[in-house]
Order: C-alpha cells, then structure tokens, then sequence
C-alpha cells in the first residue's frame, strides 16, 4: 500500500514540491509538516512591504485553503518532526504532538534559521532577527515607539529593513564587520554604491564595525557599545548576519552534509536515495554548469530545485539546471542580480551610480558570468535571457549604456 | 467581492472572487490557476505574471509604471497594447468583472 510521500518544512521549497507533484501526475498521499503555525507564506516582504504595511499575513499566504483541500495536501502546521526511521522501501516519524506519519519517500525542505550573536545582553528585548513571520511581528509591534534602529550586518535583509528604517524617520545606524556591504554577493563597485546609496538617504554606516557587548535597561536594550568604548542608542536592534541550514532531521537520519548544509545531487538526491532535499539548507551542484557546490538561499532556487526534486520523486529524474537570480529591494533602489559572479576576473560598468542607475557586468575570461543591475531593469531582463540562454555579451561594448543591453547578445 | 476572469492560454477561462486588495497574480496564484508564474511573488522583478487586459478594462486599469514598463520590455512573450504585470494590479470594487488574457509564455 502506497504510504505516500512525506515533504518535512512548509515553506516556499516544500510547498512547491507539493504543487509540482500534483502537477507532474502524483496521485498518492502528500503530507507536508511545518513547525510554524501558518500555511505556507512568502518570506521576502517581511522585510519590505509587510514592514512598510503595504502587505498583511493574509495576502503573503502562497495558496489558499482549498487549494490545499482540491489537490489533497494534507498540511500539518505547528508541529516538528522529532524522530525517523527510514527502511529500504519507506519509513515513519513521529512528531512533537505524537502523530505517527508513515511514508514512501521523503522531502527535507527545512530551510533555515538565523545566525544569532553570542554576545552579552544577546538576550535583551528588542534584539531582533528576521526570518520567520514571528520574528516580522516582533519587529513590527516595537516599530511605531522604536527611535533609534541599529542593524547589524549590511547583508540584504539588514539593508532592506535599514531602508524601511531610514524611510519611517527613524535614526538608524547599519554595523558591518567586513570592509565593505553585501561582501558576499556583490563586488566592490556595487558595495561602494550601496554604502553611499543608504549615506546620501540619511542612515549611518560603519564597515569594519567592532561590537563589544549589548547595554539594557535591565530587560530592554538601549544601546550598542563597540570596543572601542562608544555606544550608539538603540531602541530596536536588527540582527542580520547570515543564516544557518537547519539539519535536525538530516541528522537524525545521518545524512551526509556538506559545510553544514544537507548535499545533494543534481537530482536533489541526498546520500539516502529515499530522501530528497531542496532549498535553502541544501548544498548542491552549481546548477550552471559550472564546476563546484554552492549554496543559493534564494527564491529562485528554493522554487526551481524544488521542481527538480519532484521530478525524482515521481521517476522523471531530469537534472537541475538553472540561472540563479536574485533580487532585494532597499527603498527606492532595485537590486537585481542574475548569475553567480564566483570566480569573475572582470567587471564593466554599465550608466552612472550617482544618478542610482547603473549595471555591473561580470565577465570571466571573456564571458559574461553575471550582472548586478540597480534600477536598470532592461538591463537584467536581457543579461538574465542571455545567461540563461548560455549566451554572453562583448565587454568591450558593453559599458555604452545608450546601446540597449537585449541588442548586444552574442552566443 | 470583486471577479476577476482569466483566460488561460488553451482558451479555457476561470473566474475567481479576490480578496479586496490581492493583486490579480495573488488571486491566481492562490487558487493554483496555472500559467500565471509569478517566480518573485509580486516585487515586479521578474516578468513572469505578464496579462493582456482586456480592452473594455484598459483604460480603468491604467497603463503600466515606468519600472513595470521596462520588465514588460523583456518579458518571455511580446507585449500587446493592454499588457500588464498582474501582480501590479490590485483589485478593488471598481474592477469588478475584470477579463484578463494570461500571455502564453512566461519564462
């Protein structure tokens, strides 16, 4: 008898391993485990438009309840799954609530959780993180009184609600421990621009920031001191500095992992061929084509892989191939990345960062690998289709931006 | 609440009640209508929710922003006099009875 496939984590990956199912003819049972206690939900407007008020919980629900009733996803919320057995032919866990859940094939899509900073008064109120749809209402509910905002790490999510920040008047200051913003994803054209971007609208940035410890009222925090002595007030503190892949069940079923992250193959096969996984907590192959495993804590890949690993599910394995994109919006700058820079031994630059419109093309040996676009939109529509088309564009004419960019691609 | 139609691109057509505020990518999305992509989940950064308006709804819609205009440009499918990112329209009373075409590719 078919037990069915159990997807554990209800986020963007798991849900979409549950509609690509569906789609691709699965008929037996889904069963999708989530520890949070709300239906499948966009995190990306968390720190944007939820922040801003422009969006409600309601309308960052992903499907509605009768879609999950019509395509008979059997969701259950609030509950994690705290013991595995796993057989030759399927297994079962068992949940914090007790339920028994019986299942062929499994999907690990846990996503992951905030690094914390271990530092004293780490655990006064206000010292916030952002994540999950819990840590957005905790942010939210101390917005209107909040004064003083103080971010830490100029990542995306720091820089996004930085934005939010400076925008509703708010003082706000972003620490950064590196030389400079967005280090990780984004050269140093692109992080000199957004240093200076968030300067000119007002907020406070400090690159190779020292943090020492936390200052409270007793229960609230009221400060940020730095090592060198100074104390900068805060009343709300937003702590971005990366994420960690959630391996609990991974663990449990002693799958090989891979700088902390589930691996996987290019079919989303981790080292148990029962057991799928997808999303943020996964480390993969570049799915480029490229040599190498990365990991791609983005939409873009939470939703492709995850389309990858349904098809393996259902005996269609196809290989995961993919362009990864990204995005991050910071008030009124549009951040669109397409590409992975890794390994980039040129960079052209493309209109003027003082006007808050230019792109940053990413060449290697000749080839374009990647683009970063601020407000230039036709230019990441053409270089994404390009990428995506294993196309590339000639450096050297490039940089005139009065050439539309679509007009250039060359195979 | 208000109705929104869509014509998918087999010709069949669908028509939905949103919710007061969704956008008219949300409403499809939510009920699992298929074609409407939407990879970004509504932040116009990705051109994957591209419809037609239809022409009696056009001029009560209103064209595209200046952003929206130039993802339209690169959108998989060439655009139409009346097209539009569906998630940029948001439904309200005004555009009850609303027909939309969803464009035939999306990625």
């Amino acid at each position: 008898m078919s037990r069915g496939i159990l997807i554990i984590g209800a986020g963007q990956s798991g849900m979409q391993i549950a509609d690509s199912l569906r789609e691709d003819g699965y008929e037996g049972v889904i069963t999708m485990v989530g520890d949070e206690s709300i239906a499948p939900y966009q995190r990306p407007p968390l720190s944007k438009a939820y922040l801003y008020g422009e969006a409600d919980e309601e309308s960052l629900q992903f499907r509605n309840e009768k879609f999950y009733a019509d395509n008979r996803i059997d969701l259950i919320l609030g509950d994690a799954v705290v013991e595995v057995s796993l057989g030759e032919t399927g297994g079962s866990a068992t949940t914090a609530s007790g339920r028994v859940l019986s299942f062929d094939r499994l999907a690990l899509t846990p996503g992951s959780v905030p690094r914390k900073l271990d530092i004293p008064g780490a655990d006064l109120d206000g010292v916030l993180y952002m994540r999950s749809i819990a840590d957005a209402r905790s942010l939210k509910s101390r917005w209107e009184a909040a004064t003083n905002v103080v971010v830490i790490g100029g990542g995306f999510i720091g820089l996004e609600v930085a934005a939010v920040a400076r925008k509703a008047g708010k003082n706000v200051t972003v620490l950064e421990g590196a030389d400079r913003m967005m280090a990780r994803a984004v050269c140093p054209i692109t992080s000199e621009f957004f240093k200076n971007a968030h300067e000119r609208r007002g907020s406070n940035i400090v690159l190779n920031a020292r943090i020492d410890h936390f200052e409270g009222d007793g229960s609230r925090v009221t400060g940020v001191a730095m090592q060198d002595g100074s104390v900068i007030p805060a009343d709300i503190v937003m702590v971005g500095i990366g994420v960690l892949a959630r391996t609990e069940v991974a663990n449990l079923l002693g799958l090989e992992l891979a700088n902390g992250a589930i691996l996987v193959n290019e079919f989303a096969e981790t080292s148990n061929p029962l057991v799928v996984a997808a999303g943020d907590a996964v480390m993969l192959p570049n799915p480029t084509g490229a040599d190498g495993l990365v990991r791609l804590e983005s939409v873009q890949n939470a939703v492709d892989q995850a389309k990858a690993a349904a098809k393996t599910l259902v005996n269609q394995r196809e290989p995961y191939r993919a362009m990864p994109w990204f995005w991050s919006d910071q008030a009124d700058l549009k951040l669109q990345i397409a590409g992975l820079s890794t390994g980039y031994d040129q960079t052209v630059l493309r209109g003027n960062p003082d006007e808050d419109a230019f792109s940053v093309l990413y060449y290697k040996n000749g080839r374009l690998l990647a683009i970063d676009c601020v407000n230039q939109v036709s230019d990441f529509m053409a270089a994404r289709r390009c990428l995506t088309n294993g196309q590339t564009i000639d450096p050297a004419a490039a940089a005139d931006s009065s050439v539309a960019l679509k007009t250039l691609i060359t195979d | 609440m208000p109705q929104v139609t869509y014509i998918l691109p087999d010709g069949s057509e669908t028509t939905l009640d949103a919710r007061d505020g969704d956008s008219v990518m949300e409403t499809a999305v939510k009920n699992g209508i298929k074609g409407i992509v939407a990879e970004c989940g509504g932040a116009c950064s990705c051109a994957t929710c591209h419809v037609f308006v239809d022409e009696a709804f056009a001029d009560r819609v209103g064209g595209p922003s200046d952003l929206e205009d130039d993802m339209l440009d690169g959108a998989a499918c060439d655009r139409r006099a009346t097209s539009r990112l569906s998630c940029q329209i948001k439904m309200c009373a005004d555009f009850d009875g609303l027909r939309v075409e969803i464009a035939p590719k999306q990625v």
